[in-house]
């Protein structure tokens, strides 16, 4: 680790004590709408005041049920070895999920995904070095209606070894996604103790958790499996208007989520998360790439990381349409930022167009600038002193220090190499490889990376086992 | 102070969205014995279109959209009991039903379009979401309604959108209706494939689309 850890933050304690509070109040005043029998049920077995489907939930409860959630949550590849760490400040990227359209590199034309196009996309992930977890990134419309979820589920088990950010559409699929799960695992104890997917929960604002999303979180608590809570606050729209009281809403309606799951499961993994947005005021759209988008996120994360759990945030995504220069500014911003703050999973590479679209070039990009922000977050480390009059002494006998000890020891560490993606040659080397942008560099690594072999190849046993789910329901 | 100032003054408290002083002119109209029809047309009426001017040039956003059109409907509501009383009223520009479409929440576009349509001369009759295609137009039949707009957010829902044309074809009462699609997702390649009669990028458009198919 560097000198420093390099960090960004937008509140203090005073301020994060308020809004807790406040938050806390919210629930207790205001309430929350339920439209779960399960959750209603565990509700009202504490008391909590009630009235049509609202629930009025007492601050000792919210306080009392933070005491159980884990400050950490390990997640372990298909096969069961450890992957990624999500506690402290450490940082990890997966694709934005869910996306309904994808950009064609080959046609430039935005459509709708097939089944095969996820099958690259995965992948692709697979085999890039800064993107640590897989996502059910999108949402192919050439199976029935009924499996569009499960079923990426099971193609990202297929072509994908690491960890996997994914969610719901159905209540009945939730069953049918464990199931795929326990393929690679030996128990349901064994799943609950390697953790191999993140089930994402979505409530709706202001201060409503649907039937499906509330289920969710109930059927992964029971089971031991993360749910990672999405409070997506649109302010001025259905959010207070001003940063603060987003972020306000985003803790009480996240706080809820906590009381479900640990209702629901004394300890169940659960991570702070957030789709939040401010709503463009000509568009009436939800920009991902707006600065006051990011510092809602970061607002946050900082809530999340007050109350001891896992973070997570929708950054380093796009609201541009195409892998320009905005898709790289707002990507780069929002990575970066993400970073500084120390959120644990930053969910966006890949995505365009406000969540809804992924292009596997803006994906080859993205992997670029994690790379470069994980690289940042590494801070300037002390090798010991003298830091440069030592090597500085030997430059006359050389006049250069590439051929110095050092610089061959050190210069993989000191430095981020990146891919031909980023133009670093020459200007003339740049004419003669056709004068072209990053994104088309990033389109001519795609065929490359998806002729090399899965990094992890899928045992055949576990495979066939997942071909058997998948028959079974399609 | 003559008519045609005050009428000026209400359009241009409509402008500065100063609520205050449309609900005084409005009430100021009704002790004065004023044409209220002339009030809502050349007064108020004025004041929408401009701030509909002002969106279309950048100048207005969302919320002055919002707080403009509601406050139109404030000062119409202030005259609606006497025009009424006295057996004139607003001339409608139409009739029209909103709805989000079944399987699908998002409220907001739709609540827009509603208060510009209102704001603009339109009955509205609004659903809210997650509304089934059947309700829609058995809504749209008992209520006679002109038009009937579908909202949806949600790719996985647009389909839905298609049913309302499918069962208004299925009873033969197609062509009694104007049938206008909104939401994200929607593009004119959907609208001609469903048939339906139209589709608007936003809440200005939407108003302009109504009047069109009037």
């Amino acid at each position: 680790m560097g000198i420093l850890r390099p960090k960004v933050a937008l509140l203090n304690d005073e301020y994060k004590k308020k809004i807790f509070e406040e938050a806390k109040h919210i629930l207790e005043s205001l309430g929350v709408l339920f439209e779960n029998t399960d959750a209603e049920a565990l509700l009202k077995e504490q008391g909590v005041p009630n009235d049509n489907h609202r629930y009025y939930i007492p601050s000792d409860l919210v306080d009392k049920c933070l005491t159980s959630p884990p400050h950490e949550i390990t997640m372990y590849d298909r096969e069961g070895n450890v992957h990624l760490s999500l506690k402290d400040d450490n940082i990890h990227f997966d694709p934005g999920s869910a996306a309904i359209f994808i950009l064609d590199e080959n046609s430039g034309q935005i459509r709708e995904p097939l089944h095969q196009d996820f099958i690259r996309f995965t992948k692709i992930v697979d085999q890039l070095s800064n993107i640590d977890a897989q996502s059910t990134s999108l949402v192919y419309s050439d199976v029935p209606k009924t499996a569009q979820d499960w079923h990426r589920l099971y193609t990202t088990l297929k072509y994908g070894h690491k960890p996997i950010v994914t969610g719901t559409f159905r209540k009945e699929s939730f069953s049918i996604m464990n199931e795929l799960l326990l393929t690679c695992r030996t128990s349901e104890k064994d799943l609950a103790a390697k953790p191999l997917a993140i089930f994402d929960a979505c409530p709706s604002p202001p201060l409503s958790w649907s039937d499906l999303t509330t289920q969710s979180v109930i059927d992964a608590a029971e089971r031991m499996i993360p749910s990672e809570f999405i409070s997506m606050p649109m302010s001025g729209a259905n959010a207070p208007i001003t940063l603060i009281g987003s972020i306000t809403q985003h803790c009480a309606e996240s706080l809820a989520g906590v009381v479900i799951s640990q209702l629901a499961k004394k300890g169940a993994p659960i991570i702070w998360g957030g789709s939040p947005a401010i709503m463009d005021m000509k568009h009436g759209t939800t920009p991902m790439g707006a600065i006051e988008t990011m510092m809602i996120d970061i607002g946050d994360a900082e809530m999340g990381k007050y109350l001891n759990l896992p973070t997570h945030a929708y950054m380093s995504l796009s609201d541009a349409k195409i892998p320009d220069a905005q898709a790289g500014l707002e990507a780069g911003m929002g990575a970066l930022l993400a970073g500084l703050t120390g959120i644990n999973m930053i969910s966006g590479p890949g995505m365009l167009d406000f969540e809804s679209c992924q292009s596997i070039e803006k994906l080859l990009i993205d992997n670029e600038i994690a790379g470069m922000v994980k690289r940042f977050l590494k801070g300037i480390h002390d090798y010991g002193s003298p830091f440069a009059e030592e090597i500085l002494k030997d430059y006359d006998k050389t006049n250069e220090l590439l051929s110095h000890p050092s610089t061959l020891q050190l210069f993989r560490k000191e430095l981020y190499l990146p891919s031909p993606i980023i133009a670093r040659m020459t200007r003339d080397e740049w004419k003669k490889a056709g004068s072209r942008s990053s994104r088309q560099r990033a389109k001519e690594e795609i065929e490359g990376l998806l002729a090399k072999g899965p990094p992890k190849a899928l045992d055949s046993l576990k495979s066939t086992e997942l071909d058997k789910i998948s028959s079974k329901y399609l | 102070m003559d008519a045609e100032e005050i009428y000026k003054e209400m359009a241009d408290s409509i402008v500065n969205l100063d609520q205050e002083k449309a609900l005084k002119l409005a009430n100021q109209a009704l002790n004065e014995e004023m044409d209220l029809l002339k009030v809502i047309e050349k007064g108020f009426g004025e004041g929408i279109r401009k701030v509909g001017d002002l969106w279309d040039d950048g100048e207005f956003f969302l919320p002055e959209l919002m707080s403009g059109a509601q406050i139109m409907e404030k000062a119409v509501d202030v005259l609606t009991p006497k025009l009424q009383s006295s057996g004139s009223e607003r001339q409608s520009s139409g009739k029209v039903l909103l709805a989000t479409i079944e399987g699908d929440i998002h409220s907001i576009g739709k609540t827009i379009v509603a208060t510009m349509l209102r704001a603009n001369g339109f009955q509205v009759i609004d659903l809210g979401t997650d509304v089934k295609a059947e309700k829609i137009v058995n809504v749209a039949i008992n209520a006679n309604v002109d038009i009937i707009g579908v909202s949806t957010l949600l790719t996985t829902t647009m389909l839905n959108q298609k049913k309302v044309i499918e069962i208004l074809e299925q009873k033969n009462i197609r062509n009694n209706f104007k049938v206008i699609f909104g939401g994200a997702p929607v593009t004119q390649g959907w609208v001609d494939e469903c048939h339906a009669d139209g589709y608007a990028e936003n809440a200005v458009e939407s108003v302009k689309l109504a009047k069109s198919l009037m």
